[in-house]
Protein backbone atom coordinates (compact mmCIF):
# COMPACT_ATOMS: atom_id res chain seq x y z
CA UNK A 1 0.00 0.00 0.00
CA UNK A 2 1.40 3.31 -1.06
CA UNK A 3 1.57 5.87 1.75
CA UNK A 4 3.73 8.55 0.11
CA UNK A 5 1.87 11.35 -1.67
CA UNK A 6 3.18 14.13 -3.88
CA UNK A 7 1.69 17.14 -2.13
CA UNK A 8 -0.37 18.19 0.89
CA UNK A 9 -3.45 18.70 -1.31
CA UNK A 10 -3.09 15.19 -2.79
CA UNK A 11 -2.61 13.68 0.66
CA UNK A 12 -5.79 15.33 1.95
CA UNK A 13 -7.83 14.48 -1.16
CA UNK A 14 -11.09 12.78 -0.22
CA UNK A 15 -10.54 13.17 3.53
CA UNK A 16 -11.98 16.61 4.21
CA UNK A 17 -15.63 17.42 4.92
CA UNK A 18 -17.45 20.31 6.57
CA UNK A 19 -18.09 19.86 10.29
CA UNK A 20 -15.30 17.33 10.78
CA UNK A 21 -13.10 16.92 13.86
CA UNK A 22 -9.34 17.19 13.42
CA UNK A 23 -6.50 16.53 15.87
CA UNK A 24 -3.42 18.61 15.12
CA UNK A 25 0.11 18.20 16.47
CA UNK A 26 2.41 21.02 17.56
CA UNK A 27 3.09 23.24 20.55
CA UNK A 28 2.97 26.94 19.76
CA UNK A 29 4.58 27.03 16.31
CA UNK A 30 6.97 24.18 17.13
CA UNK A 31 6.33 20.95 15.25
CA UNK A 32 3.15 22.13 13.53
CA UNK A 33 1.95 20.61 10.23
CA UNK A 34 2.45 23.83 8.25
CA UNK A 35 1.95 22.34 4.80
CA UNK A 36 -1.25 20.48 5.66
CA UNK A 37 -2.69 23.58 7.33
CA UNK A 38 -2.00 25.61 4.17
CA UNK A 39 -3.71 22.95 2.08
CA UNK A 40 -6.73 23.03 4.39
CA UNK A 41 -6.97 26.81 3.94
CA UNK A 42 -6.89 26.25 0.16
CA UNK A 43 -9.56 23.53 0.36
CA UNK A 44 -12.11 25.86 1.95
CA UNK A 45 -13.36 23.10 4.30
CA UNK A 46 -15.33 24.73 7.11
CA UNK A 47 -17.13 24.35 10.47
CA UNK A 48 -14.07 22.52 11.77
CA UNK A 49 -13.59 21.31 15.32
CA UNK A 50 -9.87 21.24 15.99
CA UNK A 51 -8.13 19.66 18.97
CA UNK A 52 -4.76 21.37 19.26
CA UNK A 53 -2.88 22.75 22.25
CA UNK A 54 -2.72 26.22 20.65
CA UNK A 55 -4.18 27.79 17.54
CA UNK A 56 -0.96 29.06 15.98
CA UNK A 57 -0.34 32.81 16.06
CA UNK A 58 -1.97 35.62 14.14
CA UNK A 59 -1.55 34.79 10.47
CA UNK A 60 0.54 31.62 10.87
CA UNK A 61 -0.13 27.96 11.58
CA UNK A 62 -3.72 27.24 12.61
CA UNK A 63 -4.12 31.03 12.96
CA UNK A 64 -4.60 31.04 9.17
CA UNK A 65 -7.75 28.93 9.54
CA UNK A 66 -9.03 31.39 12.15
CA UNK A 67 -8.52 34.29 9.75
CA UNK A 68 -10.62 32.54 7.11
CA UNK A 69 -13.28 31.60 9.70
CA UNK A 70 -13.02 27.91 8.83
CA UNK A 71 -12.94 26.87 12.50
CA UNK A 72 -16.15 26.46 14.50
CA UNK A 73 -14.64 25.11 17.69
CA UNK A 74 -11.21 24.75 19.29
CA UNK A 75 -10.23 22.28 22.00
CA UNK A 76 -7.09 23.88 23.44
CA UNK A 77 -5.21 24.71 26.61
CA UNK A 78 -3.77 28.06 25.64
CA UNK A 79 -5.03 31.13 23.79
CA UNK A 80 -2.27 33.60 24.70
CA UNK A 81 -0.14 35.22 21.99
CA UNK A 82 -2.98 34.99 19.48
CA UNK A 83 -5.10 38.16 19.39
CA UNK A 84 -7.55 36.89 16.75
CA UNK A 85 -8.15 33.67 18.72
CA UNK A 86 -9.00 35.67 21.84
CA UNK A 87 -11.13 38.14 19.87
CA UNK A 88 -13.21 35.45 18.15
CA UNK A 89 -13.70 33.64 21.47
CA UNK A 90 -14.68 36.72 23.48
CA UNK A 91 -17.07 37.89 20.72
CA UNK A 92 -18.74 34.48 20.64
CA UNK A 93 -17.80 33.74 17.00
CA UNK A 94 -15.67 30.77 18.04
CA UNK A 95 -16.48 28.00 20.49
CA UNK A 96 -13.62 27.15 22.78
CA UNK A 97 -13.42 24.12 25.02
CA UNK A 98 -10.59 24.71 27.46
CA UNK A 99 -8.66 21.55 28.19
CA UNK A 100 -5.77 21.40 30.64
CA UNK A 101 -2.69 20.59 28.59
CA UNK A 102 -2.06 17.19 30.11
CA UNK A 103 -5.73 16.28 29.88
CA UNK A 104 -5.77 17.21 26.19
CA UNK A 105 -2.68 15.09 25.52
CA UNK A 106 -4.10 12.13 27.45
CA UNK A 107 -7.52 12.48 25.77
CA UNK A 108 -5.76 12.13 22.41
CA UNK A 109 -3.59 9.24 23.56
CA UNK A 110 -6.59 7.50 25.11
CA UNK A 111 -8.69 7.91 21.97
CA UNK A 112 -5.86 6.46 19.92
CA UNK A 113 -5.45 3.59 22.38
CA UNK A 114 -9.14 2.64 22.31
CA UNK A 115 -9.86 4.04 25.77
CA UNK A 116 -13.13 6.04 25.78
CA UNK A 117 -12.62 7.63 29.19
CA UNK A 118 -10.25 7.97 32.13
CA UNK A 119 -10.21 9.64 35.55
CA UNK A 120 -7.81 12.44 36.43
CA UNK A 121 -7.16 14.75 39.38
CA UNK A 122 -6.46 17.62 37.00
CA UNK A 123 -9.19 20.27 37.16
CA UNK A 124 -11.02 18.97 40.23
CA UNK A 125 -12.82 21.91 41.88
CA UNK A 126 -12.45 24.16 38.80
CA UNK A 127 -14.70 25.06 35.85
CA UNK A 128 -13.07 22.21 33.94
CA UNK A 129 -14.88 19.75 36.24
CA UNK A 130 -18.35 21.23 35.59
CA UNK A 131 -20.77 18.61 34.30
CA UNK A 132 -18.24 15.79 34.60
CA UNK A 133 -18.60 12.65 36.68
CA UNK A 134 -16.58 12.72 39.91
CA UNK A 135 -15.32 9.48 41.43
CA UNK A 136 -13.39 8.93 44.61
CA UNK A 137 -10.34 6.65 44.49
CA UNK A 138 -8.25 5.99 47.63
CA UNK A 139 -9.78 9.02 49.36
CA UNK A 140 -9.26 11.53 46.55
CA UNK A 141 -11.66 12.93 43.95
CA UNK A 142 -11.02 12.44 40.23
CA UNK A 143 -13.04 13.59 37.21
CA UNK A 144 -13.98 11.59 34.15
CA UNK A 145 -12.46 12.81 30.90
CA UNK A 146 -13.26 11.31 27.51
CA UNK A 147 -10.88 10.08 24.85
CA UNK A 148 -10.78 12.09 21.60
CA UNK A 149 -11.73 10.18 18.46
CA UNK A 150 -10.95 12.49 15.54
CA UNK A 151 -11.93 12.09 11.88
CA UNK A 152 -8.45 13.13 10.83
CA UNK A 153 -5.02 13.71 12.37
CA UNK A 154 -2.60 16.20 10.86
CA UNK A 155 0.91 15.95 12.28
CA UNK A 156 4.54 16.76 11.55
CA UNK A 157 7.60 14.58 12.11
CA UNK A 158 11.27 15.02 11.24
CA UNK A 159 11.89 11.85 9.21
CA UNK A 160 9.69 8.97 8.19
CA UNK A 161 10.33 5.89 6.12
CA UNK A 162 7.93 5.04 3.32
CA UNK A 163 5.92 2.80 5.67
CA UNK A 164 5.31 5.65 8.12
CA UNK A 165 7.75 4.68 10.87
CA UNK A 166 8.96 8.06 12.05
CA UNK A 167 11.18 10.06 14.33
CA UNK A 168 10.64 13.52 15.73
CA UNK A 169 13.28 16.08 16.55
CA UNK A 170 13.79 17.64 20.01
CA UNK A 171 10.73 19.46 21.41
CA UNK A 172 8.97 19.37 18.03
CA UNK A 173 7.63 15.96 19.12
CA UNK A 174 5.17 17.41 21.69
CA UNK A 175 1.53 16.65 20.75
CA UNK A 176 2.35 14.96 17.45
CA UNK A 177 2.40 11.29 18.59
CA UNK A 178 -0.86 11.44 20.61
CA UNK A 179 -2.54 13.55 17.90
CA UNK A 180 -1.42 11.05 15.25
CA UNK A 181 -2.87 8.15 17.22
CA UNK A 182 -6.39 9.50 17.76
CA UNK A 183 -7.51 10.08 14.16
CA UNK A 184 -9.29 7.56 11.93
CA UNK A 185 -6.79 8.63 9.28
CA UNK A 186 -3.43 10.25 10.01
CA UNK A 187 -1.68 12.43 7.46
CA UNK A 188 1.92 13.26 8.31
CA UNK A 189 4.29 15.79 6.81
CA UNK A 190 8.04 15.34 7.24
CA UNK A 191 11.27 17.03 6.32
CA UNK A 192 12.72 13.88 4.82
CA UNK A 193 11.33 10.56 3.61
CA UNK A 194 13.80 7.67 3.78
CA UNK A 195 13.72 4.02 2.74
CA UNK A 196 12.72 1.25 5.20
CA UNK A 197 15.84 0.17 7.09
CA UNK A 198 17.40 3.61 7.17
CA UNK A 199 15.86 4.39 10.56
CA UNK A 200 17.00 2.22 13.47
CA UNK A 201 13.94 0.12 14.47
CA UNK A 202 14.90 0.63 18.12
CA UNK A 203 14.73 4.40 17.68
CA UNK A 204 11.31 4.75 16.05
CA UNK A 205 9.18 7.21 18.05
CA UNK A 206 5.86 6.35 16.38
CA UNK A 207 5.33 3.10 14.45
CA UNK A 208 4.00 3.38 10.92
CA UNK A 209 0.76 1.59 11.81
CA UNK A 210 -0.53 4.97 13.06
CA UNK A 211 0.40 6.82 9.85
CA UNK A 212 -1.64 6.48 6.64
CA UNK A 213 -0.39 9.17 4.28
CA UNK A 214 2.98 10.94 4.18
CA UNK A 215 4.29 13.99 2.38
CA UNK A 216 7.69 15.60 2.33
CA UNK A 217 8.24 19.35 2.01
CA UNK A 218 10.05 22.53 2.96
CA UNK A 219 9.08 24.01 6.33
CA UNK A 220 9.38 27.63 7.38
CA UNK A 221 9.62 26.61 11.08
CA UNK A 222 8.97 30.11 12.36
CA UNK A 223 10.36 30.94 15.84
CA UNK A 224 7.82 32.49 18.21
CA UNK A 225 10.13 33.89 20.92
CA UNK A 226 13.74 34.27 19.86
CA UNK A 227 15.74 34.35 23.10
CA UNK A 228 19.55 34.31 23.13
CA UNK A 229 22.45 34.88 25.51
CA UNK A 230 25.59 36.88 24.94
CA UNK A 231 28.84 35.09 24.21
CA UNK A 232 31.35 35.61 27.01
CA UNK A 233 34.28 37.81 25.95
CA UNK A 234 37.27 35.67 24.99
CA UNK B 1 12.78 47.66 50.44
CA UNK B 2 10.55 44.96 48.92
CA UNK B 3 12.31 42.32 46.83
CA UNK B 4 12.60 42.92 43.08
CA UNK B 5 11.94 40.21 40.48
CA UNK B 6 15.43 38.81 40.69
CA UNK B 7 15.48 38.76 44.49
CA UNK B 8 12.13 36.94 44.50
CA UNK B 9 13.57 34.40 42.04
CA UNK B 10 16.68 34.00 44.21
CA UNK B 11 14.52 33.41 47.28
CA UNK B 12 12.44 30.85 45.38
CA UNK B 13 15.65 29.05 44.33
CA UNK B 14 16.37 28.42 48.03
CA UNK B 15 13.30 26.13 48.03
CA UNK B 16 15.02 23.72 45.65
CA UNK B 17 17.13 20.84 46.85
CA UNK B 18 19.92 18.91 45.21
CA UNK B 19 18.62 16.19 42.88
CA UNK B 20 15.14 17.65 42.36
CA UNK B 21 13.16 17.52 39.13
CA UNK B 22 11.41 20.88 38.90
CA UNK B 23 8.99 22.69 36.59
CA UNK B 24 9.26 26.48 36.34
CA UNK B 25 6.37 28.59 35.06
CA UNK B 26 6.51 31.58 32.76
CA UNK B 27 7.67 35.02 34.02
CA UNK B 28 9.51 35.44 37.33
CA UNK B 29 9.61 31.64 37.88
CA UNK B 30 11.77 31.30 34.75
CA UNK B 31 14.40 33.49 36.44
CA UNK B 32 14.74 30.96 39.28
CA UNK B 33 17.03 28.88 37.05
CA UNK B 34 19.65 31.65 37.32
CA UNK B 35 19.96 31.18 41.08
CA UNK B 36 20.24 27.43 41.71
CA UNK B 37 24.03 27.67 42.14
CA UNK B 38 25.80 24.34 42.63
CA UNK B 39 22.62 22.35 43.23
CA UNK B 40 21.96 19.60 40.70
CA UNK B 41 18.46 20.59 39.55
CA UNK B 42 16.81 19.09 36.46
CA UNK B 43 14.31 21.43 34.84
CA UNK B 44 11.27 19.94 33.16
CA UNK B 45 9.57 21.78 30.33
CA UNK B 46 6.05 20.43 29.86
CA UNK B 47 6.19 20.65 26.08
CA UNK B 48 8.40 17.56 26.28
CA UNK B 49 11.88 17.94 27.75
CA UNK B 50 13.83 17.10 30.88
CA UNK B 51 17.16 18.82 31.41
CA UNK B 52 16.51 22.26 30.01
CA UNK B 53 19.64 24.28 29.22
CA UNK B 54 20.18 28.06 28.96
CA UNK B 55 19.22 30.31 26.03
CA UNK B 56 21.30 29.63 22.89
CA UNK B 57 24.05 31.90 21.63
CA UNK B 58 22.92 34.24 18.90
CA UNK B 59 22.83 32.38 15.59
CA UNK B 60 22.41 28.99 17.26
CA UNK B 61 18.65 29.18 17.83
CA UNK B 62 16.83 25.99 16.85
CA UNK B 63 13.11 26.27 16.01
CA UNK B 64 12.68 22.64 17.12
CA UNK B 65 14.00 23.42 20.60
CA UNK B 66 11.80 25.63 22.75
CA UNK B 67 10.50 25.75 26.31
CA UNK B 68 6.88 25.98 27.45
CA UNK B 69 7.08 29.78 27.11
CA UNK B 70 7.96 29.21 23.41
CA UNK B 71 11.45 30.66 23.98
CA UNK B 72 14.44 29.18 22.18
CA UNK B 73 16.60 27.18 24.59
CA UNK B 74 19.42 24.58 24.50
CA UNK B 75 19.90 20.99 25.60
CA UNK B 76 22.35 19.52 28.12
CA UNK B 77 24.20 16.18 28.12
CA UNK B 78 21.51 14.77 30.44
CA UNK B 79 18.56 15.99 28.34
CA UNK B 80 15.75 13.70 27.24
CA UNK B 81 12.81 14.46 24.94
CA UNK B 82 9.34 12.90 24.97
CA UNK B 83 5.81 13.57 23.79
CA UNK B 84 3.15 15.58 25.63
CA UNK B 85 1.30 12.57 27.07
CA UNK B 86 4.56 11.22 28.54
CA UNK B 87 5.35 14.71 29.84
CA UNK B 88 2.11 14.89 31.77
CA UNK B 89 2.47 11.30 32.91
CA UNK B 90 5.47 12.45 34.93
CA UNK B 91 3.64 15.60 36.11
CA UNK B 92 0.32 13.95 37.01
CA UNK B 93 2.12 10.86 38.25
CA UNK B 94 3.88 12.80 41.00
CA UNK B 95 7.42 12.41 39.65
CA UNK B 96 8.12 16.17 39.59
CA UNK B 97 9.20 17.35 43.06
CA UNK B 98 8.08 20.96 42.77
CA UNK B 99 6.50 23.55 40.51
CA UNK B 100 7.19 27.27 40.83
CA UNK B 101 4.37 29.24 39.23
CA UNK B 102 3.12 32.79 38.84
CA UNK B 103 -0.39 33.76 39.99
CA UNK B 104 -3.12 36.35 39.62
CA UNK B 105 -4.65 35.47 43.03
CA UNK B 106 -3.92 33.05 45.88
CA UNK B 107 -6.29 32.36 48.77
CA UNK B 108 -5.61 31.42 52.38
CA UNK B 109 -6.89 27.87 51.78
CA UNK B 110 -4.31 27.33 49.01
CA UNK B 111 -6.65 28.02 46.09
CA UNK B 112 -4.81 29.35 43.05
CA UNK B 113 -6.11 31.45 40.13
CA UNK B 114 -3.75 32.19 37.25
CA UNK B 115 -5.40 31.49 33.92
CA UNK B 116 -8.20 33.91 33.06
CA UNK B 117 -10.16 37.06 33.86
CA UNK B 118 -13.70 36.44 32.59
CA UNK B 119 -14.68 38.69 29.70
CA UNK B 120 -11.32 40.46 29.67
CA UNK B 121 -8.23 38.34 29.47
CA UNK B 122 -8.13 34.75 28.34
CA UNK B 123 -4.76 33.06 28.46
CA UNK B 124 -5.72 29.49 29.13
CA UNK B 125 -4.48 27.19 31.84
CA UNK B 126 -1.83 25.53 29.68
CA UNK B 127 -0.24 22.90 31.89
CA UNK B 128 -0.85 24.72 35.17
CA UNK B 129 -3.93 22.70 36.24
CA UNK B 130 -2.06 19.44 35.68
CA UNK B 131 1.01 20.73 37.51
CA UNK B 132 -0.82 21.88 40.63
CA UNK B 133 -2.79 18.61 40.72
CA UNK B 134 0.26 16.39 40.37
CA UNK B 135 3.58 17.78 41.58
CA UNK B 136 4.96 17.31 45.09
CA UNK B 137 5.09 20.94 46.15
CA UNK B 138 3.51 24.08 44.63
CA UNK B 139 5.31 27.36 45.22
CA UNK B 140 3.78 30.60 43.96
CA UNK B 141 5.97 33.58 43.12
CA UNK B 142 4.15 36.87 42.46
CA UNK B 143 3.81 40.52 43.47
CA UNK B 144 1.91 40.86 46.72
CA UNK B 145 -0.49 43.47 45.30
CA UNK B 146 -1.87 44.30 41.86
CA UNK B 147 -1.20 47.51 39.97
CA UNK B 148 -4.10 49.18 41.85
CA UNK B 149 -2.42 48.35 45.16
CA UNK B 150 -5.01 45.67 46.02
CA UNK B 151 -3.91 42.47 47.74
CA UNK B 152 -3.50 39.38 45.58
CA UNK B 153 -3.29 37.26 48.75
CA UNK B 154 -6.97 36.83 49.52
CA UNK B 155 -9.47 35.15 51.82
CA UNK B 156 -11.10 33.68 48.72
CA UNK B 157 -10.14 33.84 45.06
CA UNK B 158 -12.52 35.87 42.87
CA UNK B 159 -11.20 34.55 39.53
CA UNK B 160 -11.76 31.07 38.03
CA UNK B 161 -9.51 28.60 39.84
CA UNK B 162 -6.51 26.74 38.49
CA UNK B 163 -6.58 24.42 41.47
CA UNK B 164 -8.32 24.05 44.82
CA UNK B 165 -6.21 23.94 47.96
CA UNK B 166 -3.04 23.29 45.99
CA UNK B 167 -0.55 26.01 47.04
CA UNK B 168 2.04 25.17 49.70
CA UNK B 169 4.13 28.35 49.84
CA UNK B 170 3.77 31.93 48.55
CA UNK B 171 6.82 34.07 47.81
CA UNK B 172 6.03 37.72 47.08
CA UNK B 173 7.97 40.97 46.90
CA UNK B 174 7.13 41.47 50.59
CA UNK B 175 7.99 38.08 52.04
CA UNK B 176 7.25 34.37 52.34
CA UNK B 177 3.98 32.81 53.57
CA UNK B 178 2.96 29.19 54.10
CA UNK B 179 -0.55 27.82 53.70
CA UNK B 180 -1.42 26.23 57.06
CA UNK B 181 -4.52 25.18 58.98
CA UNK B 182 -6.78 28.25 59.36
CA UNK B 183 -4.88 30.65 57.08
CA UNK B 184 -1.39 31.78 56.19
CA UNK B 185 1.69 31.79 58.37
CA UNK B 186 4.46 34.33 57.87
CA UNK B 187 7.75 32.53 57.26
CA UNK B 188 9.86 35.63 56.72
CA UNK B 189 9.64 39.19 55.42
CA UNK B 190 11.77 40.79 52.74
CA UNK B 191 14.68 42.79 54.13
CA UNK B 192 13.39 46.17 55.31
CA UNK B 193 9.72 45.07 55.21
CA UNK B 194 8.04 44.76 58.62
CA UNK B 195 5.51 42.10 59.59
CA UNK B 196 2.96 44.88 60.05
CA UNK B 197 3.53 46.08 56.48
CA UNK B 198 3.14 42.51 55.20
CA UNK B 199 -0.09 42.05 57.19
CA UNK B 200 -1.45 45.39 55.94
CA UNK B 201 -0.91 44.33 52.33
CA UNK B 202 -2.57 40.95 52.91
CA UNK B 203 -6.33 40.40 52.78
CA UNK B 204 -6.03 36.75 53.81
CA UNK B 205 -6.14 35.62 57.45
CA UNK B 206 -2.68 35.43 58.96
CA UNK B 207 -2.35 32.97 61.81
CA UNK B 208 0.31 32.63 64.50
Amino acid sequence: MKKVYGSAAEALDGLLFDGMTIAAGGFGLCGIPELLIDAMVESGVKDLTIASNNCGVDGFGLGKLLDTKQIKKMMSSYVGENAEFMRQYLSGELELEFNPQGTLAERMRAGGAGIPGFYTKTGVGTVVAEGKEVKNFRGEDYILEEGIFADLSIVKAWKADTTGNCVFRKTARNFNPPAAMCGKICVMEVEEIVQPGELDPDHIHLPGIFVHRIIQGEHEKRIEQRTVRKREEA
Amino acid sequence: MPWDRNQMAARAAEELEDGMYVNLGIGIPTLVANYVGDKEITLQSENGMLGMGPFPYEGEEDPDLINAGKQTITELPKTSYFDSSMSFAMIRGGKIAAAILGAMEVAENGDLANWMIPGKLVKGMGGAMDLVAGVGRVIVVMDHTNKHGESKVLKECTLPLTGKGVVDRIITNLGVLDVVEGGLKIVETAEGVTEDELRAATEATIVG
